[in-house]
């Protein structure tokens, strides 16, 4: 009844979704191991430290910097021989490489479980979080991705063994050209204890940056609805939503966003939820705890001011 | 090249879902259904591949009762060639990697180069079938993508992808499985002229049974509940200092 937890690494740094997943894990199995697909074996000494997790198997190798799902989900369902559960955090990264696995190992994975309820049966949302399935599984091996939102991250603390695994990697049909990241000094979004949102309101690029003040002032993350990416105020990884990045902070500020299902399945779990809208029948107004209905700008302009 | 889309039939994404009291399921009787929203940004990509020059067909696939044919002449009305409907007898709880082995069955019947698909659908959220259909057919894949290039020679594909951290910008070689985000493009409508020119297209039926896939459900939904936002008491505030207060003293800031 053995899991492995397959680990997000960024470098040598582990993302919160993958504690999430290692909090899961040890709630299916009393025997969790950890692993790791990385360039540079060094990398997994961090993961050892998580604990929980029992073993940290490592597969290192210059072609998996960047690795495409083909060969991640080959490596990932040989070592799944040895185990019942795969288990990864809810993230772009799992989620391009689990179903993958699924169709090597004729498994139906399960996405975006929050609450594990039994050795096979688990809580997962449907239609934008509007709907809360109960879900069980009939399959011999059990492969989920689960919410970072609802699960415990694990610490550090443990000092798990590592053993490196030698497996031939094999050709990929895909190739890596670059990546483009957002380089910011604000919390992460997806683990911040506060999020400034802004929406379409904010009308423009440069109004966004009222924002980033403001979320600067607060020591918050900065969040956007679709609207605001689409319109090109800010780039995609702050999408708060259905089809961007799900957010529970103890204080969740939405500013100019009018809370269409789509952006509340994003964030309705957040503690307290604030809304700066001039249209008090805002959707988004009916679920906030404090409502200032008010023209946005003057608004945030005095929280820089007086915060 | 030929170009597969495979497109589902969806509640209306504008819609609450709703638990029947009695069945104890999502309630979808008299329910607006529409194309899925990532379906018609897959369609939209592959009419302009087909414009282009660079595709020689584009076919629409679905799977699903006889109202989805509804969707399949909506995807021939936006200018598809033909459709595939696989028709099942009764709502049947197929699951994604029923779906990738029954999408997959078809991608091979058709020798097509390029699957461009949504991905995930609107109401289950899995965003599963088409990393499941690249791992049943071995081809390669680009999940989330918002930008999309075929190369001068059509034998790979550059695409940029929607990822956490950013956006990775692979290249895919031909034959190639791609989901898309919504940032792709802007799906065209229907003009009624095409919506009548669909009528005569062609549709062609096949049965389920008649694939041979076992469709046995893997993962049963033994229970749903209504789980939508819930009307919090809003206080009303007035100014800064007001908001700020409240914030310090509920311990958030
Ligand atoms: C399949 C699908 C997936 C989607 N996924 C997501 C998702 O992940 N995340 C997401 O956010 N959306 C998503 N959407 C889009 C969603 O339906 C909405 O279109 C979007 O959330 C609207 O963004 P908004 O609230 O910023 O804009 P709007 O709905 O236009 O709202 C703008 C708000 O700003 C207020 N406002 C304007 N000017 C001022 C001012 N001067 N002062 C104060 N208030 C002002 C208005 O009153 C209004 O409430 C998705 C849609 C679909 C179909």
């Amino acid at each position: 009844m053995s899991a492995l937890v397959l680990i997000e690494l960024h470098g040598a740094e582990i993302s919160a979704n993958s504690r999430a997943a290692v909090t899961a894990a040890t709630q299916l199995s009393g025997a969790v191991d950890a692993l790791v697909l990385t360039n540079d074996a060094a990398n997994a000494s961090a993961v050892a430290a998580i604990s929980g997790v029992n073993t940290v198997k490592v597969v290192a190798d210059a072609a998996l910097e960047h690795v495409s799902a083909g060969i991640a989900s080959k490596i990932i369902a040989g070592v799944m021989s040895d185990y019942q559960y795969l288990v990864a955090g809810s993230a772009t990264y799992s989620k391009n490489i689990v179903p993958v696995v699924g169709a090597l190992l004729d498994v139906q994975p399960i996405s975006d479980v929050c609450e594990v309820k039994s050795p096979n049966t688990f809580a997962r949302p449907l239609y934008a979080g509007n709907i809360m399935a109960t879900v069980e599984s009939s399959d011999e091996k059990i492969l989920l991705t689960v919410r970072a939102t609802s699960f415990d991250h694990a610490e550090d603390g443990g000092s798990a063994a590592i053993e490196e695994l030698s497996v031939d990697v094999p050709e990929s049909n895909s190739t890596f050209i670059s990546l483009q990241e957002s380089q910011s000094e604000r919390p992460e979004l997806t683990t911040a204890d506060r999020i400034v949102s802004g929406g379409r309101g904010l009308g423009s690029k440069e109004n966004f940056g009222l924002i980033e003040q403001l979320a600067d002032k607060l020591d918050a993350a900065v969040g956007a609805s679709r609207a605001a990416v689409d319109a090109g105020f800010i780039s995609n990884d702050y999408q708060v939503g259905q089809t961007g990045k799900v957010v529970a902070p103890k204080l969740y500020m939405a500013v100019g966003i009018s809370g269409a299902i789509q952006h509340l399945a994003g964030m309705k779990d957040s503690q307290v939820i604030v809304v700066i809208n001039n249209d008090g029948d805002a959707p988004m107004a009916r679920m906030a705890d404090l409502v200032w209905n008010t023209d946005l700008f003057g608004a945030v302009q005095d929280l820089i001011d007086n915060a | 090249m030929k170009i597969i889309i495979p497109i589902k039939r969806v509640l209306d994404p504008y819609t609450q879902a709703r638990v029947d009291k009695q069945t104890q399921m999502v309630d979808l009787t008299n329910a607006k259904m529409a194309m899925n929203p990532f379906c018609e940004i897959a369609v939209e990509e592959a009419l302009k591949l087909k414009e282009s020059g660079a595709a020689s067909e584009t076919i629409a696939v679905s799977i699903g009762t006889d109202k989805t044919v509804d969707t399949l002449r909506t995807a021939l009305a936006m200018g598809v060639d033909r459709a595939i409907f696989i028709k099942t007898e009764g709502d049947l709880d197929l699951q994604p990697l029923h779906l990738g082995k029954i999408l997959a069955s078809i991608i091979k019947r058709e020798e097509a180069g390029l699957v461009i698909m949504g991905k995930q659908a609107v109401d289950n959220d899995n965003n599963q079938t088409g990393q499941i259909i690249s791992g049943l057919l071995g081809y390669s894949l680009g999940t989330f993508i918002s930008k999309f290039s075929l190369s001068d020679d059509a034998q790979s594909v550059e695409v940029s992808r929607e990822i956490d951290s950013g956006i990775e910008t692979r290249r895919l070689h031909l034959p190639a499985i791609v989901t898309v985000d919504l940032r792709l493009n802007e799906p065209r409508y229907a003009s009624l002229p095409n919506i009548m020119k669909a009528r005569s297209k062609p549709l062609e039926t096949l049965e389920l049974s008649s694939l041979d896939i076992d469709v046995t459900p893997r993962v049963k939904v033994i229970g749903v509940v209504e789980s939508g936002t819930k009307d919090r008491a809003a206080k009303q505030v007035s100014s800064a200092k007001e908001l700020l207060e409240e914030l310090t003293q509920m311990g958030v800031l």
